[in-house]
């Protein structure tokens, strides 16, 4: 099946969110879609599933023009969409989730789950999605949800599957096995559009690459016509830095101290098993491990908002040991947490207000108890100006904000106090080139003002991009503390996915 | 372990966004604004403060009084038994049917305004039956902007006038004024005690303060219902539950002719002491972002655990203080059901005032006018005073239903930033 879209143009009062774009999917290939957050991207693709109708221009299928008045017309062309955000009912069974809303009945109405689940795992082995029948939903890793719901739109014949940010929520290993699925549904003569904004994959696993900038369809290219960074130059508008460039580290006094550290998750398994490093004024220490292997615990432990089984952490030589947040705040401590929108931010809140979320009851933003609002909104605005902050208001919430500039709300509001030590984690998680290269800048820059950094990150990009130190955690432990000149990115990978453990374990 | 996924759209806060939605999603105000050249800003839509949000925040709830009154008309109209019989000859006589429904309804609604407005004995009392729902309204409204639905104002009116009037009858011999400091004071840690109960179970348990507060309403009222019985409390020769009176009172405002006491100053006066603390302070900036975001209030350094047991304190102390003035200005004895469901009505005063203190002050006097107002509108109309019930009810319906009035009056859906958040109160 051919896909083309023909001078789409989709205005929001005030906002034209698609500009005129042509877009032509071909049977059997993979077409990635490439765009800043807010590029018009997922706008695009809700014209085309029928979720929104475009203003001007049209949707043809072999070269016949459709109409869709919503999703289930789309479904019946042939369509498949796969969220960024599952809509699968964690309660019920693959089968039942997959066979929802199509469900082949006998007599007196009965629900043919055997049929059903015959025909998800013919498919399962058609493609190479193995995913499990009769398990809950919500018993299954990310990854394996998300196979869910690609099998969920096969098993409704979908011949053009769009897949939106599919790898924002896997592992690296969990991104090679979708794109295993990717290519062979390609080889089935399905065709794959793939939304995103990480250039690596694109090149990986894209036949051809469109992309969009600012609701215009900048070109399409292919992954031999152009580097990395060509797409970004396409994809931001001007040319970026990929790689951030600095010195080389000049270490200093130890900062924290961490010695025998053991901390237990909410299920009371030990997510931190007895581990110890330092970090030094003036480097950058970098955690790389895949999600879920005690780095979430490990940073609350740290910034005091999670109880410390047995060891220590030590911050500038004073034992800060289950301390409150507030005790770590007040050493100078910068905590950039994992989930911004529920650990960093107050989304009700205004863009001011979060802009002092951990300062609020100091001067000069309050006097004893009294909240001075003109300090506040003062110090807001030069935030907003020198942290590029994108945003028509101060007093806006900042659930209005994109998560880009949501992140660098936070990173504002950190850098702004004096920072001696800094605690990252997945600092750059979910955001786009533009952004990356900002933060990760602001990052260094803090290094070379002689703070201690430690850094938490799943992605080897960024910990190759920032890190002096590297320390890969693989379930609770560290496997091994290389110097970032030394390593490679194979070695770190092997590590990450715990292969030092398993060789001691064979020896 | 499945890590929530990171969004880079702009999320709603509330509710977790659906997949269809009616703007753009991907677009922030900066980037939306930078498509078109003098597009309006979007986001300057939603400001803090200023005239346009006033007028917006009172905007929806005097509709929804105007539905009020126009679905209670028919009920008016249709319970009256004379207007009944007309309409049973509708098809004779239509216009005597429509004739008798709209004088009952005019005549009832006046006597309504009348009996609440009308004269300075109206207004007086009108007054009288606002100042203790000022308070307990304010002790909901407290609780809702830290993310507290504190449904317990009952039992807290409860145990604040116990507490209070055992100062009342223990000290006959003080001075006045100081004497109603001392009851005040008492009332005000009678029913902050009762809020604390639940909020140090919140903070170290995680009980749901709903479940915690309507369970102790009813060990409040059953306390209560056993202590007056007690030689402490009950009043010397009578048998029933009946507490000995208070030997102080609030001061009358206009001379000893009109109810309407000094207790409406000190209300007025907790409403803005509740406002400068919420909206100026330190403190109020902590209650907020517990209730709007626990995870990111302790990330910053704040303690979601005290702030939760001190937001309930405070709101139970502001309802023993309706308590108190109920002591102070209209009934100096205590007896079973001595609040009359006065916290239960302060649920939708803080509802309908949008957890904003002056708003509770202007609800607050609407159900005062109805609650003084329905005597009259009995006498001169002989319509039930229940009906003020029905029409208070359809307020809060029609408050609770924000899309319906709009749909009514044909209002466009304008996105309100900030009060909407006590909605979430049932998150845990």
């Amino acid at each position: 099946m051919r896909l083309e879209l023909k001078g789409v143009t989709k205005r929001f009062p005030g906002v034209l969110a698609n500009d005129r774009v042509d877009l032509t999917v071909e049977e059997g290939e993979i077409h990635a879609l490439l765009g800043e957050n807010g590029a018009g991207k997922t706008t695009l693709m809700n014209v085309l599933y029928g979720l929104y109708h475009a203003d001007e221009g049209e949707i043809l299928i072999d070269g016949t023009p459709v109409r869709f008045n919503g999703p289930g017309d789309a479904i019946a062309a042939g369509l498949g969409m796969v969220h960024q955000h599952f809509m699968l009912i964690p309660v019920f069974t693959v089968t039942e989730n997959i066979m929802l809303g199509v469900e082949a009945t006998g007599l007196a109405g009965l629900l043919k789950r055997d049929e059903a689940a015959r025909h998800v795992v013919e498919i399962s082995r058609q493609y190479g999605l193995e995913v499990p029948p009769g398990a809950l939903v919500e018993e299954l890793p990310v990854g394996v949800q998300q196979r869910v719901e690609i099998v969920k739109a096969l098993y409704r014949e979908a011949e053009v599957l769009i897949l939106d940010e599919p790898t924002a929520v896997l592992t690296p290993q969990e991104t090679e096995e979708l794109f295993e699925v990717l290519r062979s549904l390609k080889a089935a003569g399905k065709s794959v559009v793939f939304i995103t904004h990480k250039l690596k994959e694109v090149l990986a696993v894209a036949d051809r690459i469109s992309v969009l900038h600012r609701g215009r369809l900048v070109g399409t290219t292919t992954p031999d016509a152009a580097s990395e960074e060509d797409l970004a130059t396409m994809m931001v508008g001007r040319p970026v830095v990929l790689e951030v460039e600095k010195a080389a580290a000049k270490p200093g006094a130890v900062v924290l101290e961490v010695r025998d550290l053991l901390v237990r998750d909410e299920r009371r398994q030990v997510a931190v098993n007895g581990i110890s490093f330092d970090v030094r004024a003036g480097e950058i220490v970098c955690v790389a491990g895949v999600q879920g292997n005690g780095q979430t615990e490990l940073v609350e432990a740290l910034t005091g908002l999670r109880h410390v089984e047995s060891g220590t952490i030590s911050i500038w030589g004073i034992n800060r040991t289950n301390a409150t947040p507030r005790d770590v705040l007040r050493v100078d401590v910068g905590h950039i947490p994992e989930d911004r929108q529920r650990n960093g931010l107050i989304l009700d809140f205004s863009i001011a207000d979060n802009l002092v979320l951990n300062e609020y009851d100091r001067a000069p933003f309050a006097r004893s108890i009294v909240r001075q609002s003109r300090a506040v909104d003062d110090a807001a605005r030069d935030r907003i100006k020198r942290f590029d902050i994108r945003t028509t208001s101060i007093d806006a919430p900042a659930s209005t904000l994109s998560g880009g500039n949501q992140q660098k709300v936070i990173v504002a509001r950190e850098f702004s106090r004096q920072i001696r030590l800094l605690i990252a984690s997945q600092p750059t998680r979910g955001l786009d080139v533009g952004s990356i290269e900002y933060i990760h800048s602001r990052i260094v820059e803090a290094r070379d003002q002689n703070a201690a950094v430690f850094v938490i990150s799943s992605e080897l990009d960024e910990v190759f991009s920032l890190a002096d130190r590297i320390v890969v955690m693989y379930r609770g432990s560290i496997v091994e503390t290389l110097p970032a000149a030394e390593a490679s990115r194979e070695r770190v990978g092997l590590l990450m996915a715990g292969s030092a453990v398993e060789e001691s374990a064979r020896a | 372990m499945p890590e929530p996924p990171p969004d880079p759209a702009p999320q709603d806060p509330a509710a977790g966004r659906p997949v269809v939605e009616a703007e753009p999603d991907d677009l922030t105000p900066a980037e939306r604004g930078a498509h078109e050249e003098g597009a309006a800003p979007t986001a300057g839509a939603i400001v803090t403060g200023g005239a346009a949000d006033w007028r917006q925040a009172l905007l929806v709830p005097a509709l929804a009084f105007v539905a009020a009154l126009a679905v209670g008309a028919i009920v008016i109209a249709f319970t009256n038994t004379e207007v009944l019989r007309e309409w049973a000859s509708f098809f004779r006589d239509p216009v005597g049917a429509l004739r008798a429904s709209w004088q009952i309804v005019r005549d009832a609604y006046v006597a309504l305004f009348q009996g609440s407005f009308g004269n300075v004995t109206a207004i007086s009392e009108t007054l009288v039956a606002t100042t203790p729902l000022i308070f307990a309204g304010l002790a909901v409204a407290l609780g809702f902007r830290a993310g507290l639905f504190n449904i317990g104002a009952e039992g807290q009116i409860t145990m604040g006038a116990l507490l209070g009037s055992l100062v009342g009858f223990s000290y006959p011999g003080l001075p006045d004024p100081l004497h109603v400091v001392l009851i005040m004071a008492g009332a005000f840690i009678g029913g902050a005690a009762w809020g604390f109960i639940p909020g140090i179970l919140k903070a170290r348990t995680g009980a749901h303060e709903v479940i915690t507060t309507i369970m102790l309403n009813f060990v409040a009222s059953s306390f209560a219902l056993w202590a007056l019985t007690t030689e402490l409390y009950r009043r010397p020769g009578r048998e029933d539950p009946i507490s000995v009176p208070v030997s102080a009172a609030f001061p009358h405002l206009f001379g000893s002719g009109q109810r309407v006491t000094i207790g409406l100053l000190v209300a007025l006066g907790a409403a803005a002491a509740v406002a400068w603390l919420v909206n100026r302070t330190t403190v109020g900036f902590e209650f907020k972002a517990v209730g709007a975001n626990p995870f990111a209030a302790r990330a910053a350094g704040m303690s979601p655990a005290r702030t939760i047991v001190f937001v309930m304190s405070l709101a139970g102390g502001l309802a023993g203080l309706a308590g108190a003035d109920l002591l102070l200005g209209i009934q100096p004895s205590m007896t079973p059901g001595f609040s009359s469901g006065l916290g239960f009505d302060a649920i939708a005063l803080a509802l309908l005032g949008r957890a904003r203190p002056a708003g509770v002050v202007l609800a607050a006097l609407l159900f005062g006018a109805l609650r003084s107002g329905a005597r009259a509108m009995q006498a001169a109309a002989g319509t039930p005073v229940d009906i003020v019930v029905v029409i208070q009810a359809l307020v809060i319906a029609f408050v609770a239903a924000p899309a319906l009035v709009r749909a009514i009056f044909r209002i466009r859906a304008r996105r309100v930033a900030g009060p909407e958040a006590f909605t979430k109160g049932w998150g845990g």
